[in-house]
Protein backbone atom coordinates (compact mmCIF):
# COMPACT_ATOMS: atom_id res chain seq x y z
CA UNK A 1 0.00 0.00 0.00
CA UNK A 2 1.35 3.37 -0.37
CA UNK A 3 1.85 5.61 2.42
CA UNK A 4 -0.10 8.78 3.13
CA UNK A 5 1.88 12.13 2.37
CA UNK A 6 3.22 14.95 4.22
CA UNK A 7 3.71 17.77 1.86
CA UNK A 8 5.37 20.71 2.46
CA UNK A 9 4.20 24.05 0.10
CA UNK A 10 6.17 26.88 -0.12
CA UNK A 11 5.03 30.09 -1.83
CA UNK A 12 7.61 31.79 -3.92
CA UNK A 13 7.50 35.56 -4.74
CA UNK A 14 10.02 37.08 -6.86
CA UNK A 15 12.30 34.44 -6.15
CA UNK A 16 11.93 34.03 -2.35
CA UNK A 17 10.00 31.93 -0.47
CA UNK A 18 7.30 34.36 1.43
CA UNK A 19 4.23 33.62 3.69
CA UNK A 20 5.11 33.69 7.21
CA UNK A 21 8.84 32.19 6.90
CA UNK A 22 11.01 32.28 10.16
CA UNK A 23 14.10 31.00 9.06
CA UNK A 24 17.74 31.11 10.33
CA UNK A 25 16.83 34.66 11.49
CA UNK A 26 14.74 36.05 8.40
CA UNK A 27 11.55 37.14 9.14
CA UNK A 28 9.56 36.48 6.05
CA UNK A 29 11.94 35.63 3.42
CA UNK A 30 13.72 32.44 2.69
CA UNK A 31 16.00 30.95 0.44
CA UNK A 32 13.89 28.35 -1.42
CA UNK A 33 16.63 26.29 -2.31
CA UNK A 34 17.42 25.98 1.74
CA UNK A 35 14.04 25.40 2.40
CA UNK A 36 13.73 22.52 0.20
CA UNK A 37 17.03 21.08 1.24
CA UNK A 38 15.39 21.25 5.20
CA UNK A 39 12.50 19.42 3.99
CA UNK A 40 14.31 17.09 1.87
CA UNK A 41 16.34 16.04 4.91
CA UNK A 42 13.34 16.22 7.63
CA UNK A 43 11.30 13.61 5.33
CA UNK A 44 9.15 15.37 3.30
CA UNK A 45 7.25 12.96 0.80
CA UNK A 46 6.79 15.48 -2.00
CA UNK A 47 7.34 19.47 -2.29
CA UNK A 48 5.03 21.78 -3.69
CA UNK A 49 5.95 24.96 -5.29
CA UNK A 50 3.53 27.83 -6.05
CA UNK A 51 4.08 30.93 -7.98
CA UNK A 52 2.89 33.82 -6.78
CA UNK A 53 5.02 36.40 -8.70
CA UNK A 54 3.23 38.29 -11.17
CA UNK A 55 5.44 39.98 -13.59
CA UNK A 56 7.93 38.27 -16.28
CA UNK A 57 11.09 38.97 -14.45
CA UNK A 58 9.81 36.90 -11.33
CA UNK A 59 8.58 34.07 -13.87
CA UNK A 60 11.98 33.80 -14.80
CA UNK A 61 13.50 34.07 -11.77
CA UNK A 62 10.95 31.25 -10.60
CA UNK A 63 12.17 29.19 -13.34
CA UNK A 64 15.85 29.14 -12.63
CA UNK A 65 14.90 29.08 -8.42
CA UNK A 66 12.97 25.80 -9.89
CA UNK A 67 15.79 24.18 -11.68
CA UNK A 68 18.43 25.07 -8.28
CA UNK A 69 15.75 22.99 -6.39
CA UNK A 70 14.89 19.99 -8.89
CA UNK A 71 18.86 19.60 -9.03
CA UNK A 72 19.75 18.32 -5.40
CA UNK A 73 16.42 17.51 -4.46
CA UNK A 74 15.13 14.09 -5.33
CA UNK A 75 11.62 13.89 -4.51
CA UNK A 76 8.45 14.34 -6.39
CA UNK A 77 7.97 18.21 -7.32
CA UNK A 78 4.61 19.58 -8.29
CA UNK A 79 4.69 23.48 -9.46
CA UNK A 80 1.38 25.80 -9.78
CA UNK A 81 0.56 29.30 -9.90
CA UNK A 82 -0.06 31.19 -13.43
CA UNK A 83 -0.43 27.78 -15.54
CA UNK A 84 -2.74 28.78 -18.45
CA UNK A 85 -0.91 26.63 -21.08
CA UNK A 86 0.48 23.86 -22.96
CA UNK A 87 3.52 25.83 -22.67
CA UNK A 88 3.75 26.82 -19.29
CA UNK A 89 3.00 22.64 -18.67
CA UNK A 90 6.48 22.49 -20.93
CA UNK A 91 8.34 25.37 -19.20
CA UNK A 92 8.20 24.03 -15.56
CA UNK A 93 8.52 20.34 -16.73
CA UNK A 94 11.95 20.49 -18.43
CA UNK A 95 13.12 22.22 -15.47
CA UNK A 96 12.32 19.59 -13.03
CA UNK A 97 8.64 19.25 -12.31
CA UNK A 98 7.44 16.44 -11.77
CA UNK A 99 3.27 17.20 -11.82
CA UNK A 100 1.91 20.48 -12.41
CA UNK A 101 -0.81 21.97 -10.72
CA UNK A 102 -3.81 24.08 -12.64
CA UNK A 103 -6.48 26.66 -10.42
CA UNK A 104 -7.25 29.61 -12.11
CA UNK A 105 -6.48 28.70 -15.69
CA UNK A 106 -8.76 25.51 -15.59
CA UNK A 107 -11.16 27.15 -14.57
CA UNK A 108 -11.23 30.00 -17.33
CA UNK A 109 -10.34 26.86 -19.92
CA UNK A 110 -11.21 23.17 -18.57
CA UNK A 111 -9.35 21.85 -21.32
CA UNK A 112 -6.40 22.59 -20.15
CA UNK A 113 -6.47 19.40 -18.13
CA UNK A 114 -7.64 17.64 -20.91
CA UNK A 115 -5.08 18.72 -23.29
CA UNK A 116 -1.99 18.41 -20.75
CA UNK A 117 -3.46 15.00 -19.56
CA UNK A 118 -3.44 13.55 -23.04
CA UNK A 119 0.23 14.94 -23.46
CA UNK A 120 1.89 14.38 -20.72
CA UNK A 121 -0.18 11.69 -18.78
CA UNK A 122 -2.71 12.43 -15.78
CA UNK A 123 -0.56 11.45 -12.81
CA UNK A 124 1.32 14.84 -14.14
CA UNK A 125 -2.30 17.23 -13.74
CA UNK A 126 -2.80 18.21 -10.74
CA UNK A 127 -6.34 20.53 -10.02
CA UNK A 128 -6.02 22.74 -7.50
CA UNK A 129 -8.70 23.98 -5.82
CA UNK A 130 -9.70 26.93 -3.90
CA UNK A 131 -13.35 26.46 -1.88
CA UNK A 132 -15.26 28.23 0.41
CA UNK A 133 -18.81 27.82 2.12
CA UNK A 134 -21.39 30.37 0.71
CA UNK A 135 -24.84 30.58 1.34
CA UNK A 136 -24.47 26.33 2.43
CA UNK A 137 -22.85 25.77 -0.86
CA UNK A 138 -18.94 24.98 -1.62
CA UNK A 139 -18.18 27.41 -4.14
CA UNK A 140 -15.10 27.53 -5.89
CA UNK A 141 -13.22 30.80 -5.78
CA UNK A 142 -10.44 31.61 -8.16
CA UNK A 143 -7.79 34.42 -8.34
CA UNK A 144 -5.97 33.11 -5.28
CA UNK A 145 -9.04 33.24 -3.60
CA UNK A 146 -10.38 36.48 -4.15
CA UNK A 147 -13.27 35.59 -7.47
CA UNK A 148 -16.06 33.26 -6.32
CA UNK A 149 -16.63 31.66 -9.36
CA UNK A 150 -19.59 30.36 -8.56
CA UNK A 151 -19.08 26.58 -9.87
CA UNK A 152 -19.68 24.30 -7.49
CA UNK A 153 -17.16 22.40 -5.98
CA UNK A 154 -18.35 18.75 -5.73
CA UNK A 155 -19.46 19.73 -9.84
CA UNK A 156 -15.80 21.22 -10.82
CA UNK A 157 -14.22 18.35 -8.82
CA UNK A 158 -15.98 15.18 -10.88
CA UNK A 159 -15.46 17.12 -13.91
CA UNK A 160 -12.02 17.24 -13.39
CA UNK A 161 -11.82 14.04 -13.00
CA UNK A 162 -13.32 12.89 -15.88
CA UNK A 163 -11.15 15.76 -18.17
CA UNK A 164 -8.23 13.79 -16.84
CA UNK A 165 -6.79 15.27 -13.49
CA UNK A 166 -4.97 12.56 -11.82
CA UNK A 167 -5.14 14.39 -8.27
CA UNK A 168 -7.01 17.03 -6.41
CA UNK A 169 -5.60 19.07 -4.21
CA UNK A 170 -8.58 20.70 -2.26
CA UNK A 171 -7.92 24.19 -0.29
CA UNK A 172 -10.44 25.68 2.34
CA UNK A 173 -10.87 28.83 2.42
CA UNK A 174 -12.94 28.83 5.51
CA UNK A 175 -10.15 26.80 7.30
CA UNK A 176 -7.41 28.25 5.43
CA UNK A 177 -4.38 30.11 8.49
CA UNK A 178 -7.36 29.35 11.24
CA UNK A 179 -4.99 26.70 12.13
CA UNK A 180 -8.01 24.83 13.43
CA UNK A 181 -7.84 21.78 11.86
CA UNK A 182 -8.66 20.71 8.01
CA UNK A 183 -12.14 21.12 6.86
CA UNK A 184 -13.14 17.50 7.21
CA UNK A 185 -16.55 18.08 5.97
CA UNK A 186 -15.27 19.58 2.63
CA UNK A 187 -12.52 16.42 2.09
CA UNK A 188 -15.44 14.35 3.10
CA UNK A 189 -18.41 15.69 0.33
CA UNK A 190 -15.13 15.87 -2.14
CA UNK A 191 -13.75 12.38 -1.58
CA UNK A 192 -17.07 11.05 -1.59
CA UNK A 193 -17.38 12.01 -5.84
CA UNK A 194 -14.07 11.50 -6.77
CA UNK A 195 -11.75 8.29 -6.93
CA UNK A 196 -8.65 10.42 -7.91
CA UNK A 197 -6.00 11.27 -5.29
CA UNK A 198 -7.30 13.75 -2.87
CA UNK A 199 -4.74 16.77 -0.79
CA UNK A 200 -5.89 18.13 2.39
CA UNK A 201 -4.86 21.79 2.33
CA UNK A 202 -5.73 24.63 5.08
CA UNK A 203 -5.99 24.75 8.08
CA UNK A 204 -3.47 22.42 9.84
CA UNK A 205 -2.27 23.74 13.61
CA UNK A 206 -0.84 21.13 15.09
CA UNK A 207 -0.05 17.04 14.78
CA UNK A 208 -3.40 16.22 16.06
CA UNK A 209 -5.07 18.06 12.95
CA UNK A 210 -3.23 15.41 11.32
CA UNK A 211 -3.87 12.13 12.71
CA UNK A 212 -7.57 13.33 12.62
CA UNK A 213 -7.37 14.33 9.07
CA UNK A 214 -6.32 10.60 8.14
CA UNK A 215 -9.00 9.22 10.01
CA UNK A 216 -10.66 9.71 6.46
CA UNK A 217 -9.59 6.75 4.56
CA UNK A 218 -10.24 9.11 1.10
CA UNK A 219 -7.53 11.53 2.47
CA UNK A 220 -4.11 10.57 0.82
CA UNK A 221 -2.08 13.52 1.64
CA UNK A 222 -2.00 16.87 4.03
CA UNK A 223 -0.39 19.82 3.15
CA UNK A 224 0.69 22.66 4.66
CA UNK A 225 3.17 25.61 4.81
CA UNK A 226 2.91 27.87 7.79
CA UNK A 227 3.24 25.83 10.41
CA UNK A 228 6.28 23.91 8.72
CA UNK A 229 7.72 26.91 7.78
CA UNK A 230 7.64 28.64 11.72
CA UNK A 231 9.20 25.01 12.72
CA UNK A 232 6.29 24.51 14.57
CA UNK A 233 5.58 20.82 13.75
CA UNK A 234 8.64 19.25 12.49
CA UNK A 235 8.32 16.84 9.53
CA UNK A 236 10.13 13.76 11.10
CA UNK A 237 8.50 14.62 14.54
CA UNK A 238 5.31 14.74 12.84
CA UNK A 239 5.61 11.27 11.06
CA UNK A 240 6.88 9.54 14.18
CA UNK A 241 4.24 10.83 15.91
CA UNK A 242 1.82 9.69 12.90
CA UNK A 243 3.35 6.29 12.75
CA UNK A 244 2.11 5.75 16.99
CA UNK A 245 -1.02 7.07 16.02
CA UNK A 246 -1.16 3.56 13.58
CA UNK A 247 -1.27 5.89 10.07
CA UNK A 248 0.71 4.48 6.91
CA UNK A 249 3.78 6.86 6.79
CA UNK A 250 7.02 6.41 5.78
CA UNK A 251 9.61 7.45 7.92
CA UNK A 252 13.38 7.03 6.65
CA UNK B 1 31.35 7.06 -18.21
CA UNK B 2 27.40 6.65 -17.86
CA UNK B 3 25.40 6.82 -21.33
CA UNK B 4 21.84 8.16 -20.67
CA UNK B 5 20.08 6.59 -23.69
CA UNK B 6 17.79 9.85 -25.59
CA UNK B 7 15.56 8.71 -27.60
CA UNK B 8 12.70 11.92 -27.40
CA UNK B 9 10.97 9.88 -24.53
CA UNK B 10 10.74 11.57 -21.29
CA UNK B 11 12.50 14.54 -18.95
CA UNK B 12 16.00 13.28 -18.19
CA UNK B 13 17.10 16.28 -16.52
CA UNK B 14 16.29 15.16 -12.61
CA UNK B 15 18.16 12.04 -13.56
CA UNK B 16 21.19 13.42 -15.16
CA UNK B 17 21.22 15.88 -11.94
CA UNK B 18 20.88 12.45 -9.63
CA UNK B 19 24.11 11.41 -11.43
CA UNK B 20 25.74 14.47 -11.03
CA UNK B 21 24.96 15.09 -7.46
CA UNK B 22 26.47 11.71 -6.70
CA UNK B 23 29.10 12.42 -8.84
CA UNK B 24 29.18 9.98 -11.07
CA UNK B 25 30.09 11.46 -15.04
CA UNK B 26 26.82 10.78 -17.43
CA UNK B 27 26.45 11.97 -21.13
CA UNK B 28 22.74 12.02 -22.10
CA UNK B 29 23.03 10.31 -25.91
CA UNK B 30 21.66 8.23 -28.78
CA UNK B 31 24.92 7.92 -30.72
CA UNK B 32 26.60 4.12 -31.04
CA UNK B 33 30.40 5.26 -30.69
CA UNK B 34 29.50 7.07 -26.81
CA UNK B 35 27.40 3.99 -26.28
CA UNK B 36 30.11 1.57 -26.89
CA UNK B 37 32.67 3.63 -24.69
CA UNK B 38 30.47 4.10 -21.75
CA UNK B 39 31.08 1.88 -19.05
CA UNK B 40 27.37 1.59 -17.99
CA UNK B 41 24.03 2.04 -19.81
CA UNK B 42 20.61 3.68 -18.35
CA UNK B 43 17.48 3.19 -20.70
CA UNK B 44 15.14 5.81 -18.82
CA UNK B 45 11.05 6.23 -20.18
CA UNK B 46 7.84 7.57 -19.73
CA UNK B 47 4.56 7.34 -21.60
CA UNK B 48 3.44 4.27 -23.70
CA UNK B 49 5.30 1.12 -24.74
CA UNK B 50 4.50 1.14 -28.13
CA UNK B 51 5.50 4.19 -28.78
CA UNK B 52 8.84 4.59 -27.37
CA UNK B 53 9.79 0.67 -29.22
CA UNK B 54 8.68 2.49 -32.13
CA UNK B 55 10.83 5.75 -30.93
CA UNK B 56 13.95 3.22 -30.18
CA UNK B 57 13.50 1.87 -33.20
CA UNK B 58 13.65 4.78 -35.28
CA UNK B 59 16.66 5.60 -33.50
CA UNK B 60 18.09 2.70 -34.58
CA UNK B 61 18.97 1.86 -31.15
CA UNK B 62 17.10 -2.02 -30.32
CA UNK B 63 20.26 -3.87 -31.73
CA UNK B 64 23.36 -1.78 -30.06
CA UNK B 65 21.09 -1.99 -26.66
CA UNK B 66 20.83 -6.01 -27.38
CA UNK B 67 24.47 -6.90 -27.65
CA UNK B 68 25.50 -4.13 -25.06
CA UNK B 69 23.31 -5.53 -22.25
CA UNK B 70 25.83 -8.67 -22.70
CA UNK B 71 29.14 -6.69 -22.06
CA UNK B 72 28.09 -3.86 -19.88
CA UNK B 73 25.58 -3.01 -16.73
CA UNK B 74 22.77 -1.77 -18.25
CA UNK B 75 19.43 -0.26 -15.83
CA UNK B 76 15.96 0.39 -17.48
CA UNK B 77 13.83 2.67 -14.85
CA UNK B 78 10.03 2.21 -15.14
CA UNK B 79 9.20 2.44 -18.51
CA UNK B 80 12.99 1.59 -19.43
CA UNK B 81 12.54 -1.42 -17.43
CA UNK B 82 9.65 -2.73 -18.65
CA UNK B 83 11.35 -2.39 -22.16
CA UNK B 84 13.92 -4.66 -20.94
CA UNK B 85 10.94 -7.52 -21.43
CA UNK B 86 9.98 -9.62 -23.64
CA UNK B 87 6.59 -8.23 -24.80
CA UNK B 88 3.54 -5.33 -23.31
CA UNK B 89 -0.07 -5.87 -23.75
CA UNK B 90 -0.10 -1.83 -23.09
CA UNK B 91 -2.68 -1.03 -25.96
CA UNK B 92 -2.42 -3.74 -28.33
CA UNK B 93 0.21 -6.27 -28.14
CA UNK B 94 3.83 -5.10 -28.51
CA UNK B 95 7.75 -6.72 -28.38
CA UNK B 96 10.14 -5.57 -26.00
CA UNK B 97 13.47 -5.82 -25.95
CA UNK B 98 13.57 -9.19 -24.77
CA UNK B 99 16.62 -9.13 -22.47
CA UNK B 100 14.42 -10.51 -19.06
CA UNK B 101 11.85 -13.34 -19.64
CA UNK B 102 8.07 -11.59 -18.66
CA UNK B 103 5.58 -10.00 -19.76
CA UNK B 104 4.26 -6.31 -19.11
CA UNK B 105 0.49 -6.42 -18.44
CA UNK B 106 -2.29 -3.90 -17.11
CA UNK B 107 -2.05 -4.03 -13.06
CA UNK B 108 -5.37 -3.17 -12.60
CA UNK B 109 -6.78 -6.85 -14.41
CA UNK B 110 -4.67 -8.08 -11.37
CA UNK B 111 -5.61 -5.85 -8.74
CA UNK B 112 -8.95 -5.14 -6.52
CA UNK B 113 -11.27 -2.68 -8.69
CA UNK B 114 -11.21 -0.10 -5.60
CA UNK B 115 -7.45 0.23 -5.64
CA UNK B 116 -6.27 3.41 -7.83
CA UNK B 117 -4.64 3.20 -10.86
CA UNK B 118 -1.98 4.56 -11.41
CA UNK B 119 0.01 2.84 -8.53
CA UNK B 120 1.33 6.24 -7.56
CA UNK B 121 3.31 7.27 -4.55
CA UNK B 122 5.49 5.73 -2.12
CA UNK B 123 6.15 2.05 -1.39
CA UNK B 124 8.44 0.03 0.73
CA UNK B 125 10.25 -1.95 -1.46
CA UNK B 126 11.22 -5.46 0.31
CA UNK B 127 14.08 -7.62 -0.42
CA UNK B 128 13.44 -10.88 -2.12
CA UNK B 129 16.95 -12.15 -3.11
CA UNK B 130 20.42 -10.52 -1.80
CA UNK B 131 22.50 -8.49 -4.49
CA UNK B 132 25.15 -6.01 -4.79
CA UNK B 133 22.88 -3.00 -5.80
CA UNK B 134 21.21 -3.13 -2.50
CA UNK B 135 24.82 -2.61 -1.00
CA UNK B 136 23.64 0.72 0.69
CA UNK B 137 19.92 0.33 0.76
CA UNK B 138 17.94 -0.95 4.01
CA UNK B 139 15.39 -4.07 3.25
CA UNK B 140 11.97 -2.33 3.39
CA UNK B 141 13.14 1.00 2.62
CA UNK B 142 10.71 3.30 0.50
CA UNK B 143 10.56 3.83 -3.34
CA UNK B 144 8.30 6.50 -5.65
CA UNK B 145 6.19 4.87 -8.16
CA UNK B 146 3.89 5.95 -11.11
CA UNK B 147 2.42 3.33 -13.09
CA UNK B 148 -0.03 1.28 -14.45
CA UNK B 149 1.42 -1.80 -15.85
CA UNK B 150 3.78 -4.35 -14.31
CA UNK B 151 5.63 -7.17 -15.11
CA UNK B 152 4.75 -10.22 -14.83
CA UNK B 153 5.57 -14.46 -15.19
CA UNK B 154 9.41 -12.96 -14.08
CA UNK B 155 10.00 -14.33 -11.06
CA UNK B 156 13.13 -15.82 -11.45
CA UNK B 157 14.30 -12.19 -11.94
CA UNK B 158 12.90 -10.36 -9.22
CA UNK B 159 15.04 -9.25 -6.62
CA UNK B 160 12.80 -6.34 -4.40
CA UNK B 161 8.72 -5.97 -5.02
CA UNK B 162 6.09 -4.22 -3.30
CA UNK B 163 2.20 -4.89 -2.22
CA UNK B 164 -0.06 -2.87 -4.34
CA UNK B 165 -3.17 -5.08 -4.35
CA UNK B 166 -0.65 -7.44 -6.40
CA UNK B 167 3.44 -8.09 -5.89
CA UNK B 168 4.91 -5.64 -8.00
CA UNK B 169 8.38 -6.71 -8.94
CA UNK B 170 10.26 -3.04 -7.74
CA UNK B 171 13.63 -4.39 -8.68
CA UNK B 172 14.35 -7.37 -11.49
CA UNK B 173 17.92 -8.87 -12.84
CA UNK B 174 19.09 -10.71 -15.54
CA UNK B 175 22.99 -10.79 -15.88
CA UNK B 176 24.26 -7.68 -15.91
CA UNK B 177 20.77 -6.22 -16.84
CA UNK B 178 19.06 -4.00 -13.98
CA UNK B 179 15.01 -2.78 -13.94
CA UNK B 180 13.73 -0.83 -11.38
CA UNK B 181 10.16 -0.08 -11.77
CA UNK B 182 9.74 3.08 -9.34
CA UNK B 183 11.55 5.98 -9.77
CA UNK B 184 15.24 6.15 -8.01
CA UNK B 185 15.61 9.66 -9.08
CA UNK B 186 12.73 10.67 -7.45
CA UNK B 187 12.71 8.30 -4.38
CA UNK B 188 15.27 10.32 -2.04
CA UNK B 189 18.18 9.06 -0.36
CA UNK B 190 17.27 5.74 -0.79
CA UNK B 191 16.85 5.69 -4.39
CA UNK B 192 19.75 7.66 -4.75
CA UNK B 193 21.63 4.97 -3.05
CA UNK B 194 20.80 2.34 -5.57
CA UNK B 195 21.67 4.62 -8.14
CA UNK B 196 25.29 4.86 -6.14
CA UNK B 197 25.30 1.29 -6.12
CA UNK B 198 24.00 0.49 -9.56
CA UNK B 199 27.02 3.12 -10.84
CA UNK B 200 29.53 1.09 -8.55
CA UNK B 201 28.71 -2.54 -10.14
Amino acid sequence: MVYKRIIPCLDVKNGRVVKGVKFEGLRDLADPVEMARYYNESGADELVFYDITASFEGRKLFTDVLRAVASEIFIPLTVGGGIESLEDFDRVLKCGADKVSVNSGAIKNPNLIYEAAKRYGSQCVVLSMDVKRVDGRFCVFAKGGRLNTDLDAIEWAKRGESLGAGEIVLNSIDTDGVRGGFDLEMLRAVGDVVTIPLVASGGAGCMEDFAELFKLDRVDAGLAAGIFHTKKVGIRELKEYLKRQGVHVRVE
Amino acid sequence: MIAVIDYGVGNLFSLTCSLEFLGFESVVTNKREEILAADKIILPGVGAFGDAMEKLKEAGLVGILREQAGAKPLLGICLGMQMLFDKSLEFGEHEGLGLIPGVVAPLSEDIDKSMKIPHMGWNRLDIVKDDPIFKYFKDGEAVYYVHSYYAKDCEESVLAGSEYGATVPGLVRRGLTYGMQFHPEKSGGAGLRLLKAFAEI
